[in-house]
């Protein structure tokens, strides 16, 4: 759906749309404007909903599994009702799961992303991050979004998953599709449009059941649940499709967004440059201040949260992006403090659905950024005006033309 | 002076074993976890001060 068929928001305090221009530019004021003046806002849109900006609220809602149901994390336009997909499990668990039956999906994808396997694969990492900048040789303005930071998650993911390597361009176009198909807002055509990746999916799926091997898709197909029950395929393919959703632009968002930074503030990059022992804080103050990731959640049962009458399904945007930049937890919270000693931001969510890729997603931040400055140890934006940012619960620079020389 | 993790609280996030490898380890499904009987060394209380004001879940606990 295009934004240019909505009216513009003329108070986000009573009219909130994270997919406004305003909101997708800068929402950096929006929100302080909020915590100041309400600190939840509500909205008629999409069916009605509410949006805290506070860290303290948004803690309150991550922590609260009673009232809050996370089956459907992302926003889709209208009151879902009983077409929301059923609790406790949800079309992509666990992100889609509620306790308890969260806790055994949750706790069978863990180990495939603690720090010991994903640590692994630093050198595979690093060697594509080389790779990608040894095809920019020679060039005068690079391009640290479509030509850097989109290709580094994708070919982990696929890799990590055991897809074929050769078909790495097909699947960079099933993350297209997936990624431009969550923001349809009709069931129907975003079904139609997935259908290309259910089917390579279930080729794969199919293919792993024959020659099992050492990848995730084999783990999720042969992991017990409980004992001697395997996953169901319904349970594996929506855990391959959060894993493709959840560990792709979230982590090249927060790649853009930092090499952006970089790029504006010249004097945060020299010290990164000449202080590579920075590197383990500062990728926690990039996290912090241009964390990527809103998710949602939806009301259970009529109640009143601090003073405001939620209704059964209405939504509740979870602003952890909002609560990074709260001045009540963090000193100087408008400011990037590249040596930022304690940091206690939200990035990654809170609570039972704290994000099972964060070790991966800091591992390719922390190498993107190491072999992008040691490349290019000065560069700046080429052209601030052909920026553009992405729209919707997943924020980060998309066309990021960067001048290396 | 001993250093706690409330495995109730701790989700996971990975900030105290990345701060100080030398006080905390992870288990298999990442949760962090305190090596040996935590007792704190005039050396190690500062670091140890820093992860706990680091960690977002508030589930590392100084005992003074």
């Amino acid at each position: 759906m295009s934004t240019s068929e909505k009216p513009p928001v003329l108070d986000f305090a009573t009219d909130w749309d994270h997919t406004d221009p305003q909101w997708v530019s800068d929402p950096y004021p929006i929100w302080e404007d909020l915590r100041q003046r309400c600190p939840v806002a509500h909205t008629e849109r999409y069916g009605g909903g509410w949006f805290p900006a506070t860290h303290e609220l948004v803690s309150q809602v991550a922590n609260d599994t009673e009232n809050f149901t996370s089956r459907m994390p992302i926003v889709v336009n209208g009151r879902l009702g009983d077409d929301a997909p059923p609790a406790p499990i949800g079309v992509v668990p666990p992100i889609s799961s509620d306790p308890p039956f969260h806790h055994i999906a949750r706790r069978l994808i863990l180990p495939a992303f603690a720090p010991k396997p994903i640590n692994a694969l630093e050198p595979q990492i690093r060697a594509l991050c080389e790779k990608l900048l040894d095809d920019m040789e020679g060039m005068d303005v690079v391009n640290a979004g479509h030509g850097f930071a989109q290709f580094i998650p994708p070919a982990v993911i696929s890799h990590m998953l055991g897809f074929p390597e050769e078909d790495g361009d097909q699947f960079r176009e099933f993350v297209h599709i997936v990624l431009e198909g969550i923001d349809e807002m009709d069931q129907e055509k975003r079904e139609i449009a997935f259908q290309p990746v259910a089917d390579y999916f279930e080729k794969q799926i199919n293919d792993h059941v024959e020659n099992p091997r050492d990848d995730l898709t084999s783990y999720l197909l042969n992991v017990e649940i409980f004992e001697g029950q395997k996953l169901s395929v319904e349970h594996v393919f929506g855990t391959m499709l959060l894993i493709l959703i959840a560990g792709i632009d979230t982590t090249w968002s927060a790649i853009t967004s930092s090499i952006w930074h970089l790029a504006t503030h010249p004097a945060d990059l020299a010290r990164l440059v000449n202080e590579p022992e920075l590197m383990p804080v500062a990728v926690e103050e990039f996290l912090r201040f241009y964390a990527p990731v809103t998710m949602a959640r939806l009301v259970k049962e009529d109640f009143d949260f601090n003073g405001c009458p939620m209704k059964k399904d209405d939504w509740l945007l979870l602003g952890f992006p909002a609560a990074n930049r709260d001045p009540e937890v963090f000193d100087r919270a408008d400011e990037f403090i590249i040596d930022r000693a304690e940091n206690r931001h939200l990035a990654f969510g809170l609570g039972i659905h704290r994000c099972a890729g964060s070790n991966l997603a800091r591992l390719e931040l922390r190498v993107a950024i190491e072999t992008f400055i040691k490349r290019f140890p000065t560069f700046t934006l080429d052209d601030p005006s052909v920026v553009t940012w992405s729209q919707g619960q997943v924020r980060g620079a998309r066309n990021l033309p960067i001048r290396v020389r | 002076m001993k250093v706690t993790i409330n495995a109730e609280k701790c989700q996971g996030h990975g900030r105290c074993f990345s701060i100080a490898p030398n006080l905390f380890d992870c288990d298999d499904l990442g949760n962090g976890f305190v090596i040996g009987d935590g007792t704190l060394s005039a050396d190690t209380i500062e670091v140890a001060r820093l992860c706990q004001a680091n960690c977002p879940e508030h589930a590392i606990d100084i005992e003074e």
